[in-house]
This record gives structure tokens, sequence and C-alpha cells, in this order.
């Protein structure tokens, strides 16, 4: 049988993914640093329900997901009403309502291992800085990011790997529209719904491929070992 | 003590589940200072709130006229402006960073000017010029050690905090260290605080003595009046003894002895290589001074001193009693049986003869 090249429907769904998952992960670790260091060093008794509305998306099905944050960000949604009166429209079936439902249901791929990280390097590196001059803040870039730096390269990973790998969220909140929400795992079900075997194939041997050199990269990289010499 | 303006005066409390501190200490402005006591006494947690680790600690904090804490006005200056070098139990090296930008970390944060202790001053100092390059993780104990007691200096600090530097070292270890503590001790004008439970080390090293147990102070002030004061409870233990301050005054090549003398008067040791008028410090416990009513003849004990007797107490066990001598100004304790002190009339203000069997040099 002879197979076919990547068609262009393939090819923009490949490039509207990447573009996602990248978007996506730098938010993810604007967004999910400070929260996975409060996580990490507070006391206070809120710690335990934000830990576990981080966690959430691990274990809702997207589809829950997908459609509370569809409601949300419809046109009567809080969301929705707040995008409106800012001039910015509604987000659903826009690409920058996916990047905000990616960022929702990848937030504990990457606050996880930060704050494990964060809790590995605990309180002595922190008190040495102190007694070094270093204040919070110039703690927090001299010491306490390089040191987490394999928490940073985890977080990575896993929170571009998984939203590339979305689907429930992005059906619900983002439909089906060529070269703005039709995202790599859509394209897959499209052909496959299409009886195109050949281009499904190619698109899911590639993300079959691309999760394990992603995985193998964690597993085995250097760039995960901490710190030694 | 200049009162206020030179020294630490500390009134700290804190409370911990199962631990409280209560302490008022005050130190001299310069020397070395020692917090001794046994493990759980409440040393490095004292240590710790003079760092200002400790933010739940509350009173008032002094240091040379600086008012670095004081809980009734809600003043607390953060650790990172106390003017502070902060020596940890374990080095706690920054593992991301070379031994050089360990060193530079603390020293680029103070201002070019407030720099007293210069890089090459600290480097060798503390031996360290060939370990520049290493990681902290290819450093042995010691090596750590000293990096982390050069990376306080760089900070030219006015305080030198120590948590028991040498306590994580092994005996070989902690030799190759102390003499670097002595040279701190003698070339650098920055007053140290030490936080130990060995004896040796603070006979050694310590000018000033802080006694602590279960979080409060039990005696404090000069090393020598300290060590020889008889209302203390038994801190030492089996080590009791004091420290004397003495100077070579000569050296008997024939025998390989040399003659150390002191206020109290003189005594033999082991011939040293140092000439005379040297400072030597040597520790004698109390264990290692019999007493006798005349001069012994015919011992070969040959270190004998007059003394008089200060004051008795009931020792660590009931069998013992701990006898405080006057030796012409020196304090000397001796640790003697009940039954001997009978025998001998050992009462206050007698006149007897102290016998010296063994003289610990520190140094």
């Amino acid at each position: 049988m002879e197979i076919p090249a990547l068609d262009d429907a393939s090819l923009s769904a490949i490039w509207l993914t990447l573009k996602l998952a990248s978007i996506t992960t730098v938010l993810l670790l604007l967004l999910g640093t400070p929260i996975a260091w409060w996580l990490a060093r507070t006391r206070s008794r809120l710690k335990g329900p934000i830990g576990a509305v981080v966690a959430l998306p691990l274990v809702l099905p997207p589809s829950v997901l997908g459609f509370y944050l569809l409601v949300a960000m419809g046109p009567n949604g809080p969301v929705g009403q707040l995008t409106q009166t800012l001039g910015l429209g509604v987000l659903p079936f826009t690409f920058a309502g996916l990047v905000v439902g990616s960022v929702f249901y990848s937030m504990p791929f990457v606050v996880q291992p930060l704050q494990n990280a964060f809790e590995a390097i605990g309180e002595r590196p922190l008190e040495a800085a102190a007694t070094l001059r270093a204040g919070p803040l110039d703690t927090f870039f001299t010491v306490v990011l390089p040191l987490a730096r394999p928490g940073f390269v985890t977080a990575s990973i896993l929170g571009f790997a998984h939203t590339v790998g979305e689907f429930g969220v992005v059906l619900m909140i983002g439909g089906n529209i060529p070269e703005k929400t039709r995202v790599l795992s859509v394209q897959i079900y499209d052909h496959v719904e299409a009886l195109e075997y050949a281009q499904a194939h190619w698109l899911a041997g590639g993300m079959l491929l691309f999760s394990f050199l992603v995985l193998l990269v964690l597993y085995a990289s250097p760039l995960r070992q901490g710190w030694r010499g | 003590m200049n009162n206020n303006l030179s020294g630490i005066h500390a009134q700290l409390r804190l409370a911990h589940p199962g631990f409280a501190l209560d302490v008022d200490v005050k130190l001299p402005g310069r020397g070395v200072s020692a917090l001794f006591g046994p493990s759980g006494s409440g040393k490095t947690s004292c240590l710790r709130c003079i760092a200002g680790l400790e933010r739940s600690s509350t009173g008032t904090l002094v240091v040379n006229g600086d008012c670095w804490q004081d809980s009734s006005r809600q003043w607390f200056v953060p650790p990172h402006q106390r003017p502070i070098g902060y020596v940890f139990q374990d080095a706690n090296l920054f593992a991301h960073l070379s031994v050089k930008g360990n060193l530079e970390f603390g020293m680029k944060r103070v201002p070019a000017q407030d720099r007293r202790v210069v890089w090459n001053q600290a480097v060798e100092l503390l031996g360290i010029e060939h370990l520049l390059d290493r990681m902290p993780e290819r450093l042995s104990g010691g090596e750590r050690q000293r990096v982390g007691i050069a990376r306080a200096l760089l900070t030219s600090p006015r305080l030198l905090l120590m948590d028991e530097p040498l306590a994580a070292l092994d005996v070989k270890r902690k030799q190759e260290i102390l003499p670097y503590l002595e040279r701190l001790h003698d070339e650098l004008d920055i007053p140290l605080l030490y936080v130990s439970h060995a004896p040796d080390e603070v006979a050694r090293l310590a000018d000033h003595l802080v006694l602590l147990d279960e979080g409060q102070v039990v005696a404090q002030g000069p090393l020598h009046e300290t060590l020889a004061r008889l209302d203390l409870p038994t801190a030492f233990g089996e080590d009791a003894g004091v420290v004397i301050e003495s100077e070579i005054a000569g050296h008997d090549t024939d025998y390989h002895l040399t003659r150390l003398t002191f206020q109290g008067g003189d005594v033999l040791v082991a011939q040293r290589s140092e000439s005379v008028g040297h400072r030597l410090r040597f520790r004698v416990h109390a264990r290692d001074v019999s007493l006798t009513l005349e001069r012994a003849e015919g011992t070969s004990i040959s270190n004998l001193l007059p003394v008089r007797v200060a004051e008795v107490v009931t020792a660590d066990t009931p069998a013992h009693v701990l006898v405080r001598l006057d030796a012409q100004g020196t304090p000397l304790l001796a640790r003697i049986t009940r039954r001997s002190a009978d025998q001998l009339g050992v009462t206050e203000g007698k006149a007897l003869w102290a016998q010296i069997k063994t003289v610990a040099l520190l140094g």
C-alpha cells in the first residue's frame, strides 16, 4: 500500500497543536511556579483545598472539565460576561479559549512536579542564603530556581506532552474548526470517522513516537538529575 | 564589656512543642564565646534566634549597640539584613554552585566598601585555594566545613555564629579544622559565638562561656572562672576541670620536657616545639588532681603546687567530692573520694599540696 504524504489539514493540525502546547506550557510555568511555591511553603488551612482543586483534572473526565469551562466562558457565564465587558467577545470555539482550557487541564502536570521539587529543597538552603545577605526574592531566583531545575524540566515536558494529547476538553470548548481549534487528536478522530486510516496512521503513529520520546527523555535524561558536580 | 555599645545582650524566648528557650545572655563584643550544654539544651535554638532564623522568638536582642529585635516594638531585623556570618553544623553549602560560587554568593551581596575580609585572606586562612573549582559534592566533610567558614567570613560579618561546626566530623577531621579556628581567633578581630557540646573544643577555643540546660542559662562568665565554679550542675560530669593560660618558661633538653609557667606556679610537660614566651592553654581535669598534706617526696608525679581549699561540694556521685582550690590566684578543681576528704580534713582555708597527674595541652 502506498502511504500518502500528510495532507494540508494534518499539517495545520500539527502546527496548531505545537502552538497550543507551547503557549500553554509557558503560561503554566508562569502561573504554576507561584502556585507550587505557595503550596510547598504554606501552613495555611487552604493548602489542602487548593491542592485538591489543582489536582482535579487528574481524575475528572475531560468532558466534565470542558463542560464547566464552556458554561463559564459562554455568553451567560461569569467569565464570558467579563470577556464581553472587556470587549474580547466570548472564548469558546476560539484558539484563546483552547489555551484557557489547556491551562486548567494540564495544571497538575506542571504544579505537582514543581511543588515536589520545591519541597525537596527544604528550609536549609534558604537559611544559608538568608545568612549570606540574600533577601527572599533574591534567594528564590538564585537558589530555589537552580536547585529546582529537575522539577522544571519534568514540569515543562509533562505540561507540553499532556497538552499535545488533549482531546475531550478541546472538543467541548473548541469544537472542530480547521486552523483554529482542530488540533491533532481531533484531526485523528476526523480521519478515522472518514475512514482515512492511512492519514490516521501517520498522525497516530507520530503521536505514539513523540510520546515515547518525551517519556524517554523524562526517565533517562541527565537534565533531570540533581546537581552532582 | 563596654555596657551596651560593645557586646551582645540577648533576652530571648522561643516556644516549640516540647521545648522552651528562655535566656538572658550577655556576651563580650570580642573573642570567642561558647554556648555549651548537653543536646537539647537550647544552644542551637539560641544561636538561631540571634541569627534571626527563628521568626517566632520574642524578646530583645542588641548587638554592638544595634537593636536587631525588640518584640515590644514589633521590631525584627530579618536575617539577611543582620551583619552576621553563620556556619552550619554540616556546612550547608549550595549544591548548585562550585566552591568559588559558594564563596562569592555572600561576598558579592556585601557593598564593596564594607568588605573587610578580603578574598585571599579567607581562602588562605582556611587553606582552600585548591578546591575553588570543585562542586560541594566532591568535598570531604572537613573541606566542606572549611568552605562554609570561609563563605561566612567573606561577608565580613560583625559577628560570627558557629553551630557545632565540628560535630559532624571524625576526630581526624576535627584536628584538621581546629587550627583554622584558632587562627580565626588569633588573626581576625571578629567576635565569635560558638555552639558546642564537646568540653575539649570549648576549653581550647573559648574565652567566655555560657552554660545552658533545658533552655535556661545555668551560668555565664569568663571561661576560667565559670569552669571552676562548683555550684553548677555537673555539666561536664567526669570532665570537670579548669583551663589555665600559661607561657613557656624554658625547655629541658636532657629530659625532653618543657616548663610552663602561670600565676599559681609552673608545670612540666613533654617537650614542645614552640619557643620560650609562647602562650599555651592547658586543661587540668579534676579527676587528675590529688591532694596531700605535705609536699610529697618519692612520687613519680613531678607537678606539685601549694594550694588552699576554697570550697568543697558533693560531686556527681555520692562517693566523691569536688574541691575548689586556690593556687595563688589560679583556680584548680580536684575530684577526690569523700573518704579521702575526711581523712585529710579538707575544709575551707586548709593549706594542702595538689599533685597534678596529667596536663592536657590545648593547641
